[in-house]
């Protein structure tokens, strides 16, 4: 017979406050989603964005080592000291998801060079639709698909699609010019999400990322919320 | 305590090491890999080498680990043992990045207090012979897991980007366990061969030291790269 499944008087030996330890630094928020979604066109506007009113900095996740760390100086106004680029050893979803050592030890660099820090955002390496971070890595992680990959991506569902905090549709301004059905991807991705939000976007036309800064700030103040 | 090596040694174990290819990923570059033949005979260099060393540093930080005095003082001096048998800079902070990456799950794994005497960033053989005198384990199991890993982590590289067969990969690294294992007890005897440590010294004169100028060229030629794909 095997043993019982009773929980009531077990002390959980996984309630480590060192477990619990970047729930207390800056909010880490993961970015993931296919190769060429706008991984790190949103990195860099939120970046713009947020950058005035938060102490943040960016890990990345290249390939190789400074493709995307290298646009993020040139387009997100960020100096060197706020980038942080690690190696993934050709598996990117590794490195955010089964083994996150070299992502953690980025992020305890930037913590230690910044002490004031609010706000870390990780950018996975490109990765599939069956790509999501560790929650020993990130607090919440935005998935980011795009329009011009068709239409039926939120319907495939996946990981990323279906168990993300945000997922987040770019490029709605190629719909008319790749025959996507935005309703159908809205739609669809309501259907598989359980009431988690999406957000349509277009970083072309809204460089700001406004809506998807909005959701980051909501994410800051309900955090300091649960520990006030 | 066979689950407990078993654990150290598997590569699942979430310790950074699947970002670090052993010098592979630059002697594939080099042109020195590019077949099953010139990987066993790199992997067995680097087993005989730098994991011999790493071997009996391992056993030797687990037999001080076991130790309550003069424990710290034990740890300093291996990790200085350790740079000392590390010439390369590259090679130095390739084995502290996964130090430091076995600590941070060794000691919510196995915790002990040992784990608070290793000196912050450690070499990756003296966090490795303290996990495993935490996970219960001996000396000889340190050292065996020490040699076991010098040559998973660039045997799975080697995989990934020579896209080889895994299972001839497998053959390769199944054609070197003998020669693992005698690798492990050779370096745990060495360790173990010194004088009694009456003065909290480990005898380090007695640990292995073997190095390979090949090993450390490849690392230094790799660590300037700005196109790698690992850390080291």
């Amino acid at each position: 017979m095997p043993p019982d499944h009773l929980l009531d008087d077990y002390v959980d030996p996984y309630d480590d406050p060192a477990a619990r330890g970047h729930r207390h630094g800056p909010l880490r928020v993961g970015l993931g989603g296919p190769v060429g979604s706008g991984k790190t066109a949103l990195a860099a506007a939120l970046c713009r964005t947020l950058g005035a009113e938060l102490d943040l900095a960016v890990v990345t996740n290249d390939i190789y080592t400074t493709e995307d760390a290298d646009f993020l100086r040139r387009n997100a106004v960020l100096p060197d000291d706020r980038i942080e680029a690690v190696q993934t050893g050709c598996c990117p979803h590794t490195a955010i998801r089964d083994d996150i050592t070299a992502n953690l030890d980025a992020v305890e660099l930037l913590e230690s060079r910044h002490p004031g820090l609010e706000l870390v955002l990780v950018e996975s390496g490109g990765d599939n639709l069956t790509a999501s971070f560790s929650y020993g890595l990130v607090d919440v992680q935005i998935f980011v698909v795009d329009v011009a990959g068709g239409d039926k991506v939120p319907r495939k569902g996946g990981p990323g699609v279906t168990a993300s905090d945000l997922l987040v549709v770019n490029k709605t301004d190629l719909a008319p010019l790749v025959g996507a059905d935005l309703d159908v991807m809205r739609r669809d991705a309501g259907a598989v999400r359980a009431g988690k939000p999406t957000l349509l976007i277009s970083l072309r036309e809204d460089p700001a990322a406004t809506e998807v800064a909005g959701w980051v700030r909501q994410q800051l103040r309900s955090r300091a919320a649960q520990h006030a | 305590m066979t689950a407990a090596l078993l654990t150290l040694a598997d590569s699942r174990l979430p310790a950074g090491g699947h970002t670090h290819s052993g010098g592979v990923e630059q002697a594939i570059a080099a042109g020195i890999v590019h077949d099953p033949r010139s990987l066993e005979v790199f992997l067995r260099r680097r087993l005989t080498t730098a994991g011999s060393t790493a071997a009996g540093l391992a056993a030797a930080a687990c037999r001080a680990a076991g130790r309550d005095e003069p424990r710290r003082a034990s740890l300093a001096r291996l990790d200085a043992e350790a740079d000392a048998r590390t010439p390369s800079p590259a090679l130095r902070q390739a084995s502290r990045q996964q130090g430091r990456g076995l600590v941070r799950v060794g000691r919510r794994a196995w915790p002990t207090a040992a784990w608070d005497d290793l000196p912050p960033h450690p070499h990756h053989p003296l966090a490795l012979g303290v996990a495993a005198a935490a996970a219960g384990l001996g000396p000889a199991d340190a050292a065996q897991a020490a040699a076991y890993l010098s040559i998973t982590g660039s045997a799975t590289a080697a995989q990934r980007l020579l896209a080889m067969d895994p299972i001839t990969v497998a053959t390769v690294t199944a054609r070197l366990a003998a020669e693992v294992d005698a690798v492990g007890a050779g370096a745990d005897q060495a360790a173990a061969g010194g004088p009694a440590p009456t003065d909290g010294e480990p005898g380090p004169a007695w640990l292995p030291a073997g190095t390979d100028p090949l090993l450390d060229l490849l690392a230094e030629v790799h660590a300037d790269r700005d196109d790698r794909y690992f850390a080291s």
